[in-house]
C-alpha cells in the first residue's frame, strides 16, 4: 500500500514534493508552553504523551501551522517554518478527538474535500474516496452525514479523510477518547495496521500506555511544556521518569539522588504497623483511594514525603485492613523486586 | 396629571405629533378631563409661569408666522402661555376630530379645514392667502430662465404629492399651462419640497410664496403663470373642544388684527 | 404514580414545575395584546369591498412593483456585499474592527430620516460622492429607483450583517481549520464549510433585511423621493394616501401586510423548516 500512496500522489498533487529525506525534525518554542525538540525517522509513529497542559496539542497545533510558533520545522527534507508555509501547504493530517467532521457534508463528501482542495475532480475524487471508507470499513456509510454515524464510525471516516490526502506527517489527538472501550479497541487495532503501511510520520497524542505500546515506535513524554523523557516504549514503560508516566504503565517510581528505582504494585506490601527493613523501602502512607483491579484491589496513598504509591492488595487482605480513604498504613518493598536506573531524559542505547 | 388639566399639558406638542399616538393616547386624555371636572382656567393656577395655556394647531407653513404672534398674544395677555403644534393641514384637521386638546385650528386651504367642520366653534375665517411660486437655489445652477425650462424642458424639479394642497395647486396650473415634462418627486410636502431645493437636488421646486421668503437668499424666486388664479386660502376658526372660548377668540382676533396682518404680510402671506 | 417513562416525558416538565407565576404572565399578555390588537383593529376597520378595486388600481400595482423590486435587489445587496463584510468582522483580525462593527451597527438607532439626510451628504448631486460622480459620469443617484435599493440596503445591511457574523462566530472557527489542513484555500473553505454552515444566519438575515427593506419609509422619502414608477415603494404611496384619505391607506396597508406575510409563510414552508 505504501507503493499506492506514492503513486497516488504524483498523479494528484503538484505541489512540495513527497518526503524522501529523513522524516521529521522539529524545535518548536511557544513562549509560556512549550519548548520541545522532536525528531522521528520517516514511518514512524511516535506517542506524545503527558499530563493536562504539558503541551502536547500545542505541539500538534505548532508543526500544523495553527498555532503561532518560533523555531524551526522540517519534514521530509524540507523546511516548513523558513519561509513559513501556509496551513494549506503543510502536508498534514489532523485527526481530533471530537473528530470535526464537516456537519453539512456526507462521509464521502467530507473524505472527498481534501482531494477536491487540492484540485482534484469531482468524479475521480469521490471514487478515491470511497476507497478510503471502504480500507477503514465504513463504505456502506457514505452517504450519511456526520451526526448518523456513531463515535467510532465518525473516528474512521476521520482517519480516512486524514489519509486521503497522503500527508507527510499525521497527527492523531487523542483519537480514542470518548469511545467505548470496546469500539476504541477495535478502531485500535484498525488504525494500527494503517499506520504500519503510512510512510510519513505520525504523531499519536494519547492518555492510555496501551495505545503507546500497541501503536508506537518511539515515544515522547512532556511534561510542563518540555520534553522529560524519550525512548522506545518499552523502554520508558520499564524506567518512566515521570509520576505520569509511571502512573499510566501501573509502576512506582522513587527517586534517589542520582538513581530512579521503579517496582511494581505487586511488589508492595500493605501493614497497619511498622515493618522490619530498610528506611529507603518503606513509607507511612495515608489511603487517598481503593478501586478494584482485575482480581486485586489497587490502592492509591500518600507517603508522609507527598509520594504517591500504589500498591495491590487481595480482596480478603483489604478487608482485613479496613483498608478505606484516609487509612494510616505502612507500604514496604522487597529491595529484589526494585529496578534501578539512572534519572537522565533518554534512555536510548 | 394632577396639577394641570391633562389638555393643556405640555405632552400636546408631542401628542399632535401624530395622528396615531393620538388616537392611541385620547382616551386616556379624556377620561382626565372628566375627573378633573370644570376647572378648565384655574387649574394651572400654582403654575407661576402660565396660569393658563391655549393649544393652536397650525398648518407648517405658518410656523415662523404664528410663533411671532403666539409671542405676542403672551405679551398682551399675562399669564397666558400659547402652545403651537405644526403638522401637515390633512393631519391637524384629522386630530381636531379626533378631539385633539386645542382651541385653535388654521389650515392651509379651505378644503381640509372642511373636513373638521364638525368640531369647529364658529365659521372659519380666512385670513391669509399664500401663492405657488417657482424656487431654484441661490445661484441658479441649472440657469434656468423661468417656468417654461421647467415646464417642456428637462430640468430635474420636485413638486408636493397632490394629496397634499400645494400639490393639488401645482396639479391645477400643471393642467391649465399644458406642462408636459414629469417632476422627479411627488414630495409629501412643502418644507420637503423646499429642502430638496436648498439642498440642490433639484433645479426647482414649487413651494409658495411664503417658503420662498423664510429661505432668504438660499434660494431665488420665479412667478409661475396661472398662480394667481390658483390662490390658496388659509381659514382660522376655534375648536368646540377649546377650553377657554374667550381666550381662543382673542387669539383669531388677533391673526385678523391689523397688527398680525402684518406680521403675515412680511413672511410673503397676501391679504384675502 | 410513577408516570410510564415514554409518555411522561414530555408533559412532566410543564405540570411538575408549577403554575406559570403571574409577574410573568401578565406583563406577556400585555405584550401579546399590544401586538396583536392594533392588527386585528387594521383587519376589522379594513374597507374590504374596496380592496380588489384598491389592489388592480394602477399607483397600487405601481407601488407593489416598485417595492418587490427594490426589496428583492436589496436582499441580493446584502447577499453579495453583506456576506463578505460580516466574514471580515467575525474571522479577520484588522485594525480597528471593533470600530468597524460598531459602525456597522449604527444604522439600526438612525432615525430612517438621519438615515435619508446622511445618503444625501453621501450620494445626493452635491453630496461628497454623488458630486464626483456627477462630474465623472454625469449620472445622479437621487430620484432614482437605484436610490430606493440603496436607501433600503443602507438601513437594511446592519440586520443582515449581524445575523451573519453572529451565525459565523457560532459556528467557530474550527472547521475553517480543519479545511485548511486538508489543503483548502479561505475561499474554497468559505464557499464549501463556513457559508453552509452559516446558513441559517443567512436566512435569517436575508428575511429580517427583506423585512426592513419592505416597510422602509424615512431613507427613501428623503434621499429618493417619491413618485409613481420609479421611486413610490408601498409605504411611500400609504403615506401620502394618509394626507388624503386614510381609508383608502389602511386598505393598502392591508395589501402591504397580506402581501408579506404571504411571502413570510411561503419562505417558511419552502426554506426556514428544511434548514
Amino acid at each position: 500500500m505504501a507503493d499506492h500512496l506514492v503513486t497516488g500522489s504524483e498523479e494528484a498533487l503538484s505541489g512540495p514534493g513527497r518526503a524522501t529525506g529523513p522524516g521529521l525534525h522539529a524545535r518548536v518554542r511557544v513562549p509560556g508552553r512549550l519548548d520541545a525538540e522532536v525528531t522521528a525517522a520517516a514511518g514512524s509513529v511516535v506517542a506524545v504523551i503527558g499530563p493536562n497542559g504539558a503541551g502536547k496539542s500545542t505541539l500538534l497545533g505548532a508543526l500544523a501551522g495553527t498555532t503561532a510558533m518560533a523555531g524551526e520545522v522540517e519534514v521530509g527534507g524540507r523546511s516548513w517554518t523558513a519561509p513559513p508555509l501556509a496551513v494549506r501547504h503543510r502536508r498534514v493530517g489532523l485527526v481530533f478527538q471530537d473528530q470535526s467532521l464537516f456537519p453539512h457534508l456526507s462521509a464521502l463528501e467530507n473524505v472527498a474535500f481534501g482531494l477536491r482542495a487540492r484540485g482534484r475532480a469531482r468524479t475521480p475524487a469521490r471514487a478515491r474516496a470511497q476507497e478510503w471508507l471502504d480500507r477503514l470499513g465504513v463504505g456502506e456509510l457514505a452517504a450519511r452525514r456526520p451526526r448518523q454515524l456513531s463515535g467510532g464510525q465518525a473516528q474512521r471516516v476521520a482517519i480516512a479523510r486524514a489519509l486521503a490526502t497522503e500527508p507527510e506527517l499525521l497527527l492523531l489527538d487523542e483519537p480514542f477518547s470518548g469511545l467505548d472501550v470496546g469500539v476504541a479497541t477495535a478502531l485500535r487495532i484498525e488504525l494500527a495496521r494503517h499506520l504500519a503501511d503510512f510512510a510519513g510520520v505520525a504523531l499519536l497524542v494519547t492518555h492510555h500506555a496501551l495505545d503507546a505500546l500497541t501503536l508506537a515506535d518511539e515515544v515522547l513524554v512532556l511534561d510542563g511544556g518540555r520534553v522529560a523523557q524519550t525512548g522506545t516504549p518499552r523502554d520508558v514503560a520499564a524506567h518512566p521518569l515521570t509520576d505520569h508516566v509511571a502512573r499510566l504503565v501501573g509502576l512506582n517510581v522513587v527517586a534517589d539522588a542520582e538513581t530512579n528505582r521503579s517496582f511494581p504494585p505487586s511488589a508492595v506490601t500493605v501493614s497497619l504497623r511498622a515493618p522490619e527493613g530498610s528506611a529507603r523501602n518503606r513509607w507511612r502512607a495515608s489511603v487517598l483511594s481503593v478501586v478494584p483491579h482485575g482480581d486485586a484491589v489497587r490502592l492509591l496513598a500518600r507517603t508522609d514525603g507527598a509520594q504517591e504509591l500504589i500498591a495491590d492488595v487481595t480482596p480478603e487482605a483489604a478487608v482485613e485492613l479496613g483498608l478505606d480513604p484516609g487509612r494510616e498504613v505502612w507500604l514496604t518493598v522487597k529491595e529484589t523486586s526494585v529496578r534501578t536506573y539512572p534519572r537522565t531524559a533518554s534512555m536510548r542505547p | 396629571m394632577s396639577s394641570t388639566t391633562p389638555r393643556r399639558t405640555r405632552t400636546s406638542r408631542r401628542l399632535a405629533a401624530t395622528a396615531a399616538a393620538v388616537a392611541l393616547v385620547l382616551p386616556l386624555a379624556a377620561c382626565g378631563d372628566d375627573a378633573d371636572g370644570s376647572s378648565d382656567t384655574g387649574g394651572g393656577a400654582g403654575d407661576g409661569a402660565g396660569d393658563t395655556t391655549i393649544t393652536v394647531l397650525a398648518a407648517a407653513s405658518l410656523t415662523e408666522t404664528f410663533t411671532t404672534l403666539a409671542e405676542q398674544f403672551e405679551a398682551d395677555h399675562e399669564g397666558v402661555e400659547v402652545e403651537l403644534a405644526f403638522d401637515s393641514s390633512a393631519t391637524l384637521a384629522g386630530q381636531a376630530v379626533e378631539g385633539a386638546p386645542a382651541d385653535v385650528l388654521a389650515t392651509a386651504d379651505s378644503r381640509t379645514m372642511d373636513t373638521a367642520a364638525d368640531v369647529l366653534a364658529a365659521d372659519p375665517q380666512v385670513f391669509a392667502t399664500n401663492t405657488l411660486v417657482m424656487a431654484v437655489p441661490a445661484g441658479n445652477p441649472a440657469d434656468l430662465s423661468g417656468f417654461e425650462d421647467v415646464a417642456d424642458g428637462d430640468a430635474t424639479y420636485v413638486v408636493c404629492v397632490d394629496t397634499a394642497p400645494c400639490g393639488a395647486i401645482w396639479a391645477a396650473i400643471a393642467a391649465e399651462e399644458g406642462v408636459t415634462s414629469q417632476p422627479a418627486s411627488l414630495e409629501v410636502d412643502v418644507k420637503a419640497v423646499l429642502a430638496k431645493v436648498t439642498g440642490d437636488e433639484a433645479d426647482a421646486g414649487f413651494v409658495y410664496e411664503t417658503d420662498a421668503v423664510a429661505a432668504g437668499d438660499q434660494v431665488e424666486t420665479f412667478e409661475v403663470p396661472g398662480a394667481e388664479d390658483q390662490v390658496t386660502d388659509y381659514p382660522i376658526a376655534q375648536l368646540d373642544q377649546a377650553g377657554d372660548p374667550e381666550l381662543a377668540q382673542e387669539f383669531v382676533d388677533l391673526v385678523l388684527s391689523e397688527a398680525g396682518q402684518q406680521v403675515l404680510a412680511d413672511a410673503g402671506f397676501g391679504q384675502p | 404514580m410513577t408516570p410510564p417513562p415514554d409518555a411522561g416525558a414530555t408533559t412532566l416538565s410543564g405540570s411538575h414545575l408549577g403554575r406559570p407565576p403571574l409577574v410573568l404572565v401578565v406583563p406577556g399578555a400585555v405584550a401579546a395584546a399590544l401586538l396583536v390588537v392594533p392588527l386585528v383593529t387594521l383587519v376589522l376597520d379594513t374597507p374590504w369591498g374596496d380592496f380588489l378595486d384598491q389592489l388592480g388600481s394602477a399607483p397600487v400595482l405601481a407601488a407593489l412593483r416598485i417595492t418587490a423590486l427594490t426589496s428583492a435587489v436589496t436582499v441580493l445587496a446584502c447577499l453579495v456585499l453583506g456576506t463578505p463584510l460580516a466574514w471580515l468582522l467575525a474571522r479577520v483580525d484588522f485594525a480597528g474592527r471593533s470600530v468597524l462593527r460598531a459602525a456597522v451597527a449604527v444604522p439600526l438607532v438612525l432615525p430612517p430620516v438621519v438615515a435619508g439626510v446622511a445618503l444625501v451628504t453621501a450620494l445626493g448631486r452635491n453630496g461628497v460622492v454623488g458630486s464626483l460622480l456627477r462630474e465623472t459620469t454625469g449620472l445622479t443617484v437621487p430620484f432614482t429607483t437605484t436610490a430606493v435599493v440603496i436607501a433600503h440596503t443602507f438601513v437594511a445591511m446592519p440586520f443582515y450583517v449581524l445575523s451573519v457574523e453572529g451565525a459565523l462566530r457560532t459556528a467557530g472557527e474550527r472547521y475553517d481549520v480543519v479545511a485548511a489542513t486538508l489543503g483548502a484555500t479561505r475561499w474554497h473553505a468559505f464557499r464549501r464549510v463556513t457559508l453552509p454552515l452559516a446558513m441559517p444566519g443567512v436566512v435569517a438575515g436575508a428575511v429580517l433585511a427583506w423585512a426592513r427593506s419592505l416597510g422602509e419609509f424615512g431613507a427613501t422619502i428623503t434621499f429618493a423621493g417619491n413618485f409613481p414608477g420609479t421611486t413610490q415603494t408601498m409605504p411611500s404611496l400609504i403615506y401620502t394616501q394618509l394626507q388624503a384619505d386614510p381609508a383608502v391607506a389602511r386598505t393598502l396597508s392591508m395589501i402591504l401586510l397580506l402581501v408579506s406575510v404571504g411571502v413570510l409563510a411561503g419562505l417558511r414552508n419552502r426554506w426556514l423548516t428544511t434548514s
